[in-house]
This record gives structure tokens, sequence and C-alpha cells, in this order.
């Protein structure tokens, strides 16, 4: 593959932290990206604001670096104005599922033809570590001195009741599938999700005594397991691991907002219409 | 930058000023609406849900008024002329993602149909309120375009302009409205001009390089031409400041000379976009100066006077953001005495003051709780004065 193709190689290096997740999500991603059809001319990738938020400024491809929350926004015009471009969102768990949850359950809702990779550290990182929606109960972060006691969302279960047709959900220390699964999602026609777990061993790891990157990814292995077996597991240790893998696929290219909307353009002109 | 002029076919309808806005952001070649139902301003939504489908237009209902706001600036970087309408307490809402759309020059409407605030206030009462939320709303030091109707016919003709200017200067335009001007109904001729003028963006030339391109460049005009998404330039859009490229690089020379771009757009061109009408005889020796809603009290209350001979004229503000600082300068030589007749505690008279820097008195006439402001009061501030 030529990574240079879809990276903007002169602003390289990234401004991750060492050990940070983000950059092999974005690998996983070109990868992805390299194996479909999808015409790198004809695709807008949309970011929001904090760790996640940067890496649209790498990737060679239109690129939308946009509010604090509001990529999904953003992305709904630009999908709507043009539906013929593919339309990508990268979005992390405070600006996608604090902020910006709104917009999240809404697109799912919608099942407009996006396809939102999150990345998932459980953390604010660029403020310093402040807890997010998706921060686990007890866990310390620098606005909760004393523990978290907020619940976090189980984001699968939340997109896939506010409609989401395509729901994944993947991990840094296995690359391999995040590049499936983010080759699958760019390929479904209508709302793709896919929740990518990411090590923050600086923000995160350091206050949680976490130890480092390495670390990190050898408890994401220990407290997950493949969907086919979580599915056999007893209700009790199901609650104790998060399944990877495809969690939920729909195939119903009909149902897709945008080819949906092609409908009341031609009713709208039907004669005798309003 | 393409101009296209067209020779509509001219006809009557009687309409509301929000049903007005519908009529001219389709004159002017809107194709993308996105927002979020509020009062006095739900009609304009209505409109463009029933109409844009027949041209091929989208309509989007958005589940928030941010979410409409950040979706039309997604569309206008998609390359389609794009619309959102709402009113005070939506207005707030949309403020942050306006500003990003100034920093990355989106062409754009914001619609603002005026209501009593603060808050939920006086949801179906006029105001003109949102003058300086309009003005200084948004984190940050930078300019806005912002024209005011004050008929049902104005709303349609502003509303063209106001598409129009955003396109051409490559900045966002708000029209501000009021539940007044929102919900009366007139008649009105669409298309009453010999023609009408409709400007597109500039945008790259066929022969350019992606390599090359630089959607910030620092063109003579100052406003660079803007390429499509999906039109193979590949390039970087950010609301942090950048460089000519798009991509930020931190560095304080650089925000600097963005500022001084995105300013310097608007004011070196300001008798392109400051529109004003006037009646100003020789002798007068006091001006009514006003806009909305107000304007219309001012001008009957003129009117009237004037048939006994009182020596009074008016001047009546089409754009009041960026404002007509010269031309208020100038009145005020002109005449002893300006009255300011708002739907508020006092905004534009503020304005007014500066501009005048007491050349003439300025004198306030304030409503501000839903009640308009009734001829009378006028006259009588006038024969006070004269």
């Amino acid at each position: 593959m030529e990574t240079e193709k879809y990276l903007r190689m002169d602003k390289l290096p990234h401004i991750w932290c060492p050990g940070c997740g983000h950059g092999t999500i974005l690998n996983s991603f070109i990868r992805a990206f390299s194996e479909s059809d999808l015409d790198q001319d004809k695709t807008v990738v949309i970011s929001g604001i904090g760790c996640s938020g940067r890496a649209t400024g790498y990737l060679n491809f239109d690129t939308l670096h946009t509010t604090h929350g509001r990529a999904i926004a953003f992305a709904t015009g630009v999908k709507m104005a043009n539906p013929n471009l593919n339309v990508i969102v990268m979005t992390g768990d405070g600006d996608g599922t604090a902020i910006g949850g709104n917009h999240l359950i809404h697109a799912a809702r919608r099942n407009i033809d996006l396809t939102v990779i999150l990345f998932n550290n459980q953390i604010y990182g660029m403020t310093g570590g402040q807890f997010s929606p998706m921060t686990p109960p007890s866990d310390m972060a620098t606005t909760a001195p004393y523990g978290n006691i907020d619940q976090n969302f189980d984001l699968a279960q939340l997109v896939e009741g506010a409609g989401g047709t395509f729901i994944a959900r993947g991990a840094t220390f296995d690359p391999r599938q995040l590049k499936r699964l983010y080759l699958a999602a760019l390929k479904h026609k209508g709302f793709s999700f896919v929740e990518s777990f990411s090590q923050c061993p600086v923000s995160y790891g350091r206050q949680n005594g976490s130890g480092d990157a390495v670390e990190m990814l050898k408890s994401q292995k220990k407290n997950t397991v493949d969907f086919k077996k979580w599915q056999q597991l007893s209700t009790e240790k199901k609650q104790l691991l998060y399944p990877l893998g495809i969690l939920k696929e729909v195939d119903s290219p009909e149902s897709e907002y945008t080819v949906r909307y092609k409908k009341i353009i031609a009713k709208a002109n039907q004669e005798g219409a309003l | 930058m393409k101009t296209k002029i067209f020779k509509p076919e001219k006809r009557a309808v009687l309409l509301q000023g929000d049903q007005a806005v519908v009529e001219g952001a389709l004159a002017a070649g809107v194709e993308f609406f996105a927002g979020y139902p509020i009062t006095p301003a739900s009609e304009i939504a209505e409109g463009f849900a029933r109409e844009l489908p027949k041209i091929g237009g989208k309509f989007l209902q958005m589940e928030d008024e941010i979410a409409g706001m950040a979706a039309v600036v997604g569309a206008s970087l998609a390359g389609k002329k794009s619309i959102t309408a709402t009113s005070g307490p939506g207005f707030a809402l949309k403020q942050e993602n306006l500003g990003f759309a100034t920093m990355v020059e989106a062409p754009l409407v914001v619609v603002n149909v005026q209501r009593v605030g603060p808050s939920t206030g006086l949801p179906t009462s006029p105001s003109q309120g949102d003058l300086m939320q309009t003005r200084w709303g948004r984190n940050g030091d930078q300019e806005i375009i912002a024209l005011a109707p004050a008929s049902v016919a104005e709303s349609y003709e502003l509303t063209i302009k106001a598409v129009n200017l955003s396109e051409k200067f490559r900045q966002p335009v708000v029209l501000l409205l009021d539940e007044v001007i929102g919900h009366l109904r007139e008649k009105i001729y669409l298309n009453d001009s010999e023609e009408i003028e409709i400007i597109n963006r500039k945008r790259p030339t066929a022969d350019q390089d992606p390599k090359s391109y630089l959607p910030y460049q620092q063109t003579d005009d100052l406003i660079p031409p803007m390429a499509d998404y999906g039109s193979g330039f590949k390039y970087h859009t950010s609301g942090l400041f950048h460089d000519q490229s798009g991509f930020p690089d931190g560095k304080k020379e650089t925000a600097k000379l963005m500022q001084d771009r995105l300013h310097n757009k608007l004011h070196n061109n300001l008798e392109q976009i400051i529109f004003y009408q006037k009646d100003i005889r020789n002798d007068d020796r006091v001006a009514v100066l006003s806009y909305g809603s107000t304007a219309r009290t001012a001008i009957s209350a003129v009117n009237t006077g004037r048939k006994d001979n009182l020596k009074a004229g008016w001047f009546k503000l089409q754009t009041v953001w960026p404002f007509a600082e010269r031309e208020v300068a100038k009145l005020a030589a002109q005449v002893e005495t300006i009255i300011v007749p708002e739907l508020n505690q006092g905004q534009l008279i503020r304005e007014v003051e500066r501009a005048v820097a007491g050349q003439a008195r300025v004198l306030g006439i304030n409503s501000y709780a839903g009640e308009l402001i009734k001829p009378e009061a006028i006259r009588d501030l006038m024969e006070e004065v004269l």
C-alpha cells in the first residue's frame, strides 16, 4: 500500500503523545480505505475537537476540522448537499458522546450514509484527563479526584437503540481487525458506527495506574472477547467483557436517508403535488 | 466569481415576510436549508420544506439549532448556496458555528426573525433586541454583514442581496427580520425589477493545479477562490487560525494576517455592502433614523408631520452591519437632531452617537416589551425639538 497517497506526509509527525493509540486507528483506517473501491477525491473526512479531532489534518482528503461535538451535524449537511460524496466522521468519546451525543443518536436514527469512527480512550486527553461519558465508574480523573460516580454508556447499545444499521467495535491491540471493521463500515450503505478502543497512557493511564501503552493494550485484550464467543457466555460473564467485531449489520440500502429523500424529490415533482 | 442575470416573470402575490424570504432565497439560487422549528420563523422552514424538493434541493429539519447551523456550513462547503432561519434563542445557540463559518469563510445566510428577549421572552411579539447579538454574539473579534428588511417586498429583495453578498465575499450574512415583518402580509411583485443579478462564488479556474491550490490565498481582492468538496482539491478546513494552505500553524503573524484579511475584505468594499434609503430635504432639521419595522413608523410620522410643515426627514438603514458610519456622520452635519426609534432599550443609538460624535443631538425612543412604537410618539418628539 502506498501510505503517502492517503497521508499528508508534510504534516507529520503527529501531535499525539508517545504510546497513544490514535495513530493505530489512523493506520488501520488508511489500510481499509486503500482496500475499498472508494474514490479518494470524492471522500470528505470530518472531525470535531480533541485528540481525535486532529486526525483530519494528517489525512489526504477533503478534510473538515469542525467545532466541538458537531462533526456529525456538519457531515449530515455535506452528505445531503452532495450524496455522491463518501463522508467519514472521526470523533472521540468526549466529542462524540457528551457534547455531540445528540447528533450521534439522530444521525443513527436517520440512517444517513455516514461512517463514524469513534476513538474511545475513555478520557478527555487534550484538556488534561477529565472524565468523559465513557470513563468507567470508580476510575480516577482530574475532575473526579475521589473517583468517578458517573455510569458510562454502552455505545453499541446506544447506537443500536437509536437505529444505526451497522455497529461494530474494535480495539487498537488488534489493528488487523480494526481494518476489517472499517472496510466493512465503509462499504455499508447507511449509518455505520465503529467504536474503537484506544489507549491513553498519559491522561488516563497515569491517573489510573494502568501502566504503559503495552500494559494498556494487554488490558484491552483481557477485557474483550470476539462477538461470537461473547454470545455463548453466561449473562454474568457477558457483563464483564466487551464483545469485539461486527455487532449488528442490517442490509437495507433503501432505508438510507439520502435515498429516501430522492423519493421526496420525485413526489414533490409529481403532477398535482403541493 | 460568476454573475448571472436572469429576467424572471413578474407576478403579484400576497405573502408574509417569512414566505418572501423563501421566495427570495430560491430566486437567488439557494438549494439547501437546515434548521429547527421556532416561533416566529417556522414559516420559513415550512416554505423550504415544500419548495426545495421541487427543484431537487434539500431541506433538513435537524435535531437542534446548533446542528442546523452546522449542516448549512457543511452544505456550503459541499458547494450549495445554503440558508437557515431562527429567532433570538435559536440564534444564540447558532453563534459558535456562525463564528466557525466566518473563520472558514463559508458563504451562507442566517435569518433571525426577532422576538422579545431575553430568554424565551415574548415569542410572538416583535423586537430589535438582537442587533448587538448579531454584531458581537460570537467569541473573538469578527465582522458580520446584516441586512434588515422593513416590508414584505424588502424581505424578498434583501434575501437575494444577502445570498449575493455571502457568495461574493465568502462571508456569512445575517438577515434580521422581526416578528411584525415576518408575519405581515402584503401584496408584492416577485421579480419586480427588469432583471435580477445573481452572484455565484468564485471557484478555482479549470486549469488550477490541485497541488498548488491555496484555499485561503492572499489574493488582491482578499477573497480566495473556493473549491467545492469532492472536486479533487483535497484541502483542509479548520476553525483554528490557518495559513493560506488552510492548515493551522499557530504563529501569531499568521493569525494577524488572517484577522486583517477577514476585516479588510469587507471594509475595502463598504460601498457594495451598505444599503440605505433616505428622504432628507435641504431644510430639514430633524432626521428619524431607523431600520426594520420601526422604519415604517418613522416614515409614517415624517410624512404626516410634513403635511403640517415639520422640517423632518427619514433615513432607513437596510444594512445594519457594518454600520453606515460615514453616511450617518454626513447626516449629522445636515440636521440638528437625529431621532432613533428602536424596539429595544437602545442598541443602534450607541452606534449612531459614535458616528455623530457630537455634531448633532441624538435622541432615542424605545419600546422593549412587545409593543410597536406609535407614529404619534415620534411626531411628539419631532415637535418638541423643532
